[in-house]
């Protein structure tokens, strides 16, 4: 079923993979509601996270689901000053391979580093989100959550509202929404529209009263408060005065729209609390659901003959 | 030292030649051209059997990464690169360390490649002093040291006054000002190319305005000026049109591009293979045709390298954090070919753009097979493949995105001041 030993992006998934992943998970997810949580598949198999970014609620999770198919975890976090000191990614890469990990969970601020590793033998990379490019595993967890609150995809529609340019995980979701036949617009300033996105299959809004319209599915990305400063919209006042979720603008989405956040949210910048703490928010089920999406994942790879 | 080439098709695009002769060499210097058969008798015969006997090919731009940077690229290395692929002269750009921007490190320049050169080299000194773009550089002094241009390659002159007064000043000595058409803030932290493949890798892109902005002003201040611009390797659609409108009114421009913008496209990049990363960079497949074009009808005058070559190091890293080039000299003759026979531009116009259009551009006496003229001549077989491999290049420099690929024209003998290499 599972063709790549490494799990680098949702571009390169096919929908198959996609609802084999999911329904795998929901497997995982039945193990996570039991009084003893821990299942043996990955007993003697280490999983190394590697994270040149920080990262708490991913690193974690991946933490977590690692030890609860009974692999060994061991931590790396590398702060960006090693690397100024000169430690090459070629280095970090030999000395995985020396230390016999089996899993790399990487997290890199450059695009293509988890390809960059992959290229080492007999171990699966798992991308934890590269650059602006992908984070699979977010995205995953995203359709896994919204599969459950909608029962399908087809003939939805979502939302993705924010700093399309440098999110990975809107790149990931835009990826995986389409393959599953979900229509996905986006709403951003037009400062923050990628190049020839368009050309994705996504409809382009540069307001959120004409974008949120009957909506299934708003998806909320975290800004990145020094945007600000590069000049991408002019205060953060004025941005979410434009392009924050509240509850009035909520109420144009359809009654039994949800509401998705990755997380770290900045409350007030583009979301409000109301509606991140309100009924229709699934931000904490996103959390718990990623855990049996990065079991599934894991699983999964150690599958593949490498 | 006589050396007789024979049963070779000679072409020349100086004296519009293309036929059966034999040349004779004596010395560092062409002694004449002869039908089959009648030249005088020479030392050595050199069967140029199904070859073409050319002008030793011109880099007017080449890094040779010395002085400062030799674990990159010397002089010597990098002038065994360019005769391996056919060239006999290289000007070689000035962003060494230090910087040549007087007559010290020009004199240096000049003095290594005489005595370890492979091939004849013309330094290009820089506009400004330590190409930081603030004040002239001693431009007198750099051309009577031998600088034959001037550039910041590497570096656009960002203040347009500045660029005013290069171009106003160096017209003393009639000589290039090379331009490195970037605006830097348009182009920062950009990677790649910005379209539909920077936005699905998620590298962060560098418009094409970055780069018809500063050629627009060029232009703009070579016509208020009319000093001698030369635009280095053009990339984009906007860059060339801009040029053709500007030539067709009278500006005294002049435009090269390189090999990989005439070959490649943007889509390599979801490789992530750092020898994809150059600057400008490869952009879309509108751009290509467009340079195509532009090398077609002339807008673009010549076809350089900008051969950077650099260390696996330098390269072996993170895309956002490798180093920009190219290693272009081992490559160039065998892409251009590829033109030739995609009936883009014929044999001839591709030998004049990499010999004596150059020479003209550079005001140098090469690039010409004739009486009298500097025994510089290369001789290829053009329907020979060959499969590159990058770690066979004498170039130290490794970083080439063709490795692997199959080409035509295998370069048999290179001849660079009377002097002969070949290579088994």
């Amino acid at each position: 079923m599972f063709k790549s030993k490494d799990l680098l992006g949702i571009k390169e998934l096919t929908s198959e993979e996609i609802y084999h992943i999911l329904d795998t998970a929901a497997g995982f997810k039945d193990v996570l509601k039991r009084d003893i949580k821990k299942v043996p598949p990955l007993r003697g198999k280490t999983v190394a996270n590697l994270f040149f970014e920080p990262s708490t609620r991913t690193r974690t999770s991946f933490e977590l689901a690692a030890k609860r198919l009974s692999a060994d975890v061991v931590n790396f976090s590398v702060p960006a000053s090693s690397v100024v000191k000169g430690e090459t990614l070629k280095d970090t890469a030999l000395t995985i391979q020396a230390l016999g990990a089996d899993f790399v969970v990487i997290r890199h601020s450059s695009a293509g580093v988890p390809h960059f590793l992959s290229r080492i033998k007999n171990i699966s990379v798992i991308n934890a989100g590269d650059g602006a490019n992908e984070h699979p595993t977010q995205a995953l967890l995203d359709l896994f959550t919204i599969q459950s609150r909608k029962g399908k995809f087809r003939g939805l529609t979502a939302a993705i509202v924010g700093d399309i340019t440098h999110s990975r995980v809107a790149r990931s979701n835009i990826y995986a929404l389409t393959k599953l036949g979900v229509k996905v617009r986006i709403i951003c300033p037009p400062t923050l529209v990628p190049a020839e996105i368009g050309k994705l299959g996504v409809e382009i809004f540069d307001s959120m009263e004409k974008g949120l319209r009957k909506v299934d599915v708003i998806m909320m990305l975290r800004l990145q408060l020094e945007r600000q400063s590069k000049g991408f919209f002019p205060s953060l006042e004025e941005y979410f005065n434009l392009y924050g979720l509240t509850a009035e603008r909520l109420k144009l989405a359809k009654d039994d729209a949800i509401v998705m956040h990755p997380g770290p949210m900045n409350r007030g910048v583009e979301i409000a609390t109301d509606v991140a703490d309100g009924p229709q928010s699934v931000i904490l089920e996103q959390v718990t659901n990623g855990l049996a999406v990065r079991m599934a994942v894991l699983y999964l790879l150690a599958g593949v003959k490498k | 030292m006589k050396i007789l080439i024979t049963n070779g098709r000679v072409i020349d695009p100086h004296s519009n030649t293309d036929g059966r002769l034999d040349v004779l060499i004596e010395g560092t210097k062409i002694r004449g051209l002869y039908p089959e058969g009648s030249a005088p008798k020479a030392d050595r015969v050199i069967d140029a059997s199904r070859c073409i006997v050319i002008p030793g090919l011109v880099d007017m731009h080449t890094h040779l990464r010395e002085p400062g940077l030799e674990y990159k690229e010397t002089i010597k290395t990098g002038t065994m690169a360019a005769v391996k692929g056919g060239f006999t002269t290289v000007c070689c750009m000035p962003n060494t360390n230090p910087v040549n921007d007087t007559m010290a490190v020009t004199r240096f320049i000049v003095e290594k490649a005489s005595k370890e050169g492979a091939c004849t080299v013309y330094p290009i000194g820089a506009i400004t002093k330590g190409q930081k773009g603030e004040e002239l550089a001693e431009l007198e002094m750099l051309t009577r040291t031998g600088c034959i241009a001037f550039s910041d390659d590497g570096r656009p002159v960002t203040d347009s006054l500045i660029m005013r007064r290069a171009l106003e000043y160096s017209k003393i000595f009639d000589i290039p000002v090379i331009s490195h058409c970037e605006d830097l803030k348009l182009s920062e932290g950009g990677v790649m190319n910005e379209g539909f493949v920077s936005t699905i890798v998620g590298l962060k892109g560098i418009p094409n305005a970055a780069e018809d902005i500063m050629v627009a002003r060029d232009l703009l201040l070579a016509g208020l000026t009319g000093g001698r611009l030369h635009i280095a390797h053009v990339s984009t659609q906007g860059a060339v049109e801009l040029i053709r409108t500007a030539k067709s009114r009278g500006i005294n421009v002049t435009a090269e591009t390189c090999p990989h913008y005439f070959t490649l496209t943007d889509e390599s990049l979801v490789s992530y293979d750092t020898n994809f990363k150059v600057n400008p960079p490869i952009r879309g497949a509108k751009d290509v045709e467009a340079v195509r074009q532009g090398l077609k009808d002339g807008t673009i005058d010549a076809i350089a390298t900008d051969h950077a070559p650099h260390h696996v190091d330098d390269k072996n890293v993170e895309f956002d954090r490798a180093a920009f080039g190219i290693s272009g000299l081992e490559t160039a003759f065998s892409l251009g070919l590829r033109l030739v026979e995609e009936g883009v531009i014929d044999l001839m116009q591709l030998i004049r753009k990499m010999t004596l259009i150059p020479s003209e551009i550079m005001k140098i006496n090469k690039g010409r097979l004739s009486e009298g003229a500097d025994a510089d001549i290369a001789v290829i077989n053009t329907d020979k493949k060959y499969r590159v491999d990058s770690s066979a290049f004498l170039s130290k420099g490794k970083n080439t995105p063709f490795d692997r690929w199959t080409l035509k024209g295998v370069v048999e003998k290179t001849i660079s001041r009377g002097k002969v290499y070949e290579w088994d």
